[in-house]
């Protein structure tokens, strides 16, 4: 445990240290905010305000940025060797991706926060009680978590830094074929049973639903649902990956 | 299994997919020496390391590092044992310091101690004025010894040293020899892989010579020397013709052939009988050796020997002829 919390003041102090790659991550998802109310905004119909509904799927596209840096950054330390000194040291390979895990978190609640406060200057306005902000902070925090798992895999996965910032790529035009941004009921018919049926449509519902307090329906179930299996997925598939990688 | 020993190893295996990469390797090395693995590129060096390490498992054999398993007993292995590779393994975004506080803060200890520990090894390695810059502004010869410096926070018995010195340019390397030195001075266990002869006979109290996944030589630096029969006579022909002449003559017995430069050099005890008699069989017509030189047998003359396919056999047939 105490490596655990070693590993994860190391990657948040090498993550203060990158600061283009630190602000990037933190300013895009507000940039790409403004640039939805203010740019598309005004030629999008959901029937409400945009901001209100956008939001969300904001919060859904920060975490996805935040968990390719992820991916990055293990790949990096996978590559400079510093790995096989933590091995030799008998640090845990589980706390060394714990590390990088608890900092892509922190980070990601970082960049959550800047989007809420952002949001709220510009007419955001959830109507969400206690039990509604709880339970949105949860789903969020469950959603960020398994991406991360997911990410850092990935990074065990690819030889080369390159290669893990193709999980930004990924990350970046997945929340798009979702309800995060748009309806999907104004998306072209062949499209809309992938938008449907991927993780960040029930994510953002629910996320949705309880900021601005209308009924969630089933996607909270869904929304976690998808959740646990990629966290199990990232889980065992980091676990196999670090020991094939570093064997 | 004795008490002396820092490292044994017998008959350890490793192949890649279908590369063999080490063929049975065997390794004694005493408590409080300093050892050198001594090979060419692609010898099997570094899989040797990672073995004795705990990081790669071997597919046969057997080996103990500080009295323990290195495959049922890793943990136990890694508590006695440091590793500074090939690439200094530091974090280029924290400062010296930060580093080594963050290894000493893994080996166990306290804030406080890894704080001292820190400042005590900047101060032993020379970085004392570096240690709250960011390791990435660091040259090479710095990063090396804070690599190194990282290996010794939790004070291990026996350190492992993968070509500290490679890529290095002279100053560097002659201040790495001098902190390697003081190491072996604390009784401290050195195991040294490097490609440099100079090295390991500068450091080394014993060398094995590693080539093709295979122990080819091993002994003190004198014992190896002893093995090209300490002297070689060392001739330069007259031209390319005379070169083909006399080497055809020397049936496999040279120790090295440069065609270009018309240069041979063979075995010899350094008598003067045993020089006139080789030169006569080499050069009956007295017109192909244009001039000769005796020395005495460098470690480069023993690495050259044993590493190169057919060497060894065709010394083994030498000495055979001659004893």
């Amino acid at each position: 445990m105490s490596d655990a919390l070693i590993m994860t003041s190391r990657a948040l102090r090498l993550s203060s240290r990158q600061l283009d790659a630190l602000l990037t991550s933190l300013m895009l998802p507000v940039l790409l905010m403004l640039m939805f109310v203010y740019l598309f905004g005004g030629a999008i119909r959901t029937g409400a305000s945009y901001v209100t509904y956008v939001v969300p799927g904001v919060l859904v596209i920060c975490a996805g940025f935040g968990a390719a840096t992820t991916a990055v950054s293990v790949t990096q330390d996978l590559s400079g060797g510093i790995v096989d000194r933590f091995r030799s040291m008998d640090v845990p390979g589980p706390a060394f991706l714990a590390g990088h895990i608890a900092a892509s978190v922190l980070r990601n609640i970082a960049s959550t926060v800047l989007v809420f406060g952002v949001a709220y200057l510009v007419g955001f306005r959830p109507h969400a009680g206690l039990a509604g902000w709880l339970a949105a902070a949860g789903i969020l925090l469950a959603f960020i978590l398994a991406i991360a798992w997911l990410a850092a895999a990935f990074g065990l996965l690819v030889k080369t830094a390159e290669a893990a910032n193709a999980l930004t790529f990924v990350m970046a035009f997945v929340p798009y074929a979702s309800s995060a941004f748009v309806p999907i009921a104004t998306m072209p018919w062949w499209i809309r049973g992938f938008a449907r049926n991927q993780p960040i449509t029930p994510v953002a519902d629910t996320l949705r639903g309880l900021l601005l307090g209308t009924p969630v329906g089933s996607s909270p179930w869904a929304a976690l649902i998808w959740c646990a299996g990629i966290l199990v997925a990232g889980v065992v598939a980091g676990g196999l990956l670090f020991r094939h990688r570093t064997a | 299994m004795t008490d002396e020993l820092a490292i044994e190893a017998t008959g350890l295996k490793k192949s890649f997919g279908d590369v063999r990469v080490l063929g049975g390797v065997d390794l004694r090395v005493a408590r409080g020496t300093v050892f050198a693995l001594l090979g060419p590129n692609g010898a099997g060096k570094t899989t040797t390391v990672r073995i004795l390490t705990t990081l790669t498992r071997a597919d046969g054999g057997r080996a103990l590092v500080a009295g323990h398993d290195v495959d049922r007993e890793r943990h136990l292995v890694r508590r006695s044992i440091s590793l500074a590779g090939q690439y200094a393994a530091v974090d280029g975004l924290q400062t010296g310091a930060e580093n080594l506080r963050m290894m000493g803060r893994l080996a166990g200890l306290s804030r406080g101690q890894a704080r001292r520990r820190a400042g005590e090894l900047l101060e032993q390695f020379g970085l004392a004025e570096a240690a709250r810059r960011r390791v990435a502004n660091y040259s090479g010869g710095m990063r090396r010894r804070l690599d190194l410096a990282a290996s010794l926070v939790g004070a291990p018995s026996v350190i492992f040293l993968d070509e500290p010195t490679t890529g290095l340019d002279l100053p560097s390397r002659q201040v790495m020899w001098q902190v390697i030195a003081r190491l072996a001075g604390d009784g401290v266990t050195v195991f040294l892989t490097t490609q440099y002869l100079e090295e390991a006979d500068l450091l080394a109290g014993r060398i094995a010579v590693l080539d093709g996944g295979r122990v080819v030589a091993d002994g003190t630096p004198a014992d190896l020397k002893e093995l090209v029969s300490g002297q070689s006579l060392d001739l330069l022909l007259a031209d390319s013709a005379a070169f083909d002449r006399v080497a055809a003559r020397t049936a496999g017995r040279a120790l090295r052939t440069d065609r270009d430069g018309l240069a041979i050099s063979l075995p010899t005890d350094g008598t003067a009988a045993r020089v006139r008699a080789l030169l006569d069989e080499l050069d009956p017509e007295r017109s192909a050796i244009r001039s000769f030189s005796v020395h005495t047998a460098t470690l480069d003359d023993v690495f050259l020997a044993v590493t190169r396919p057919g060497r060894a056999a065709a010394r083994k047939e030498q000495e055979t002829t001659h004893v």
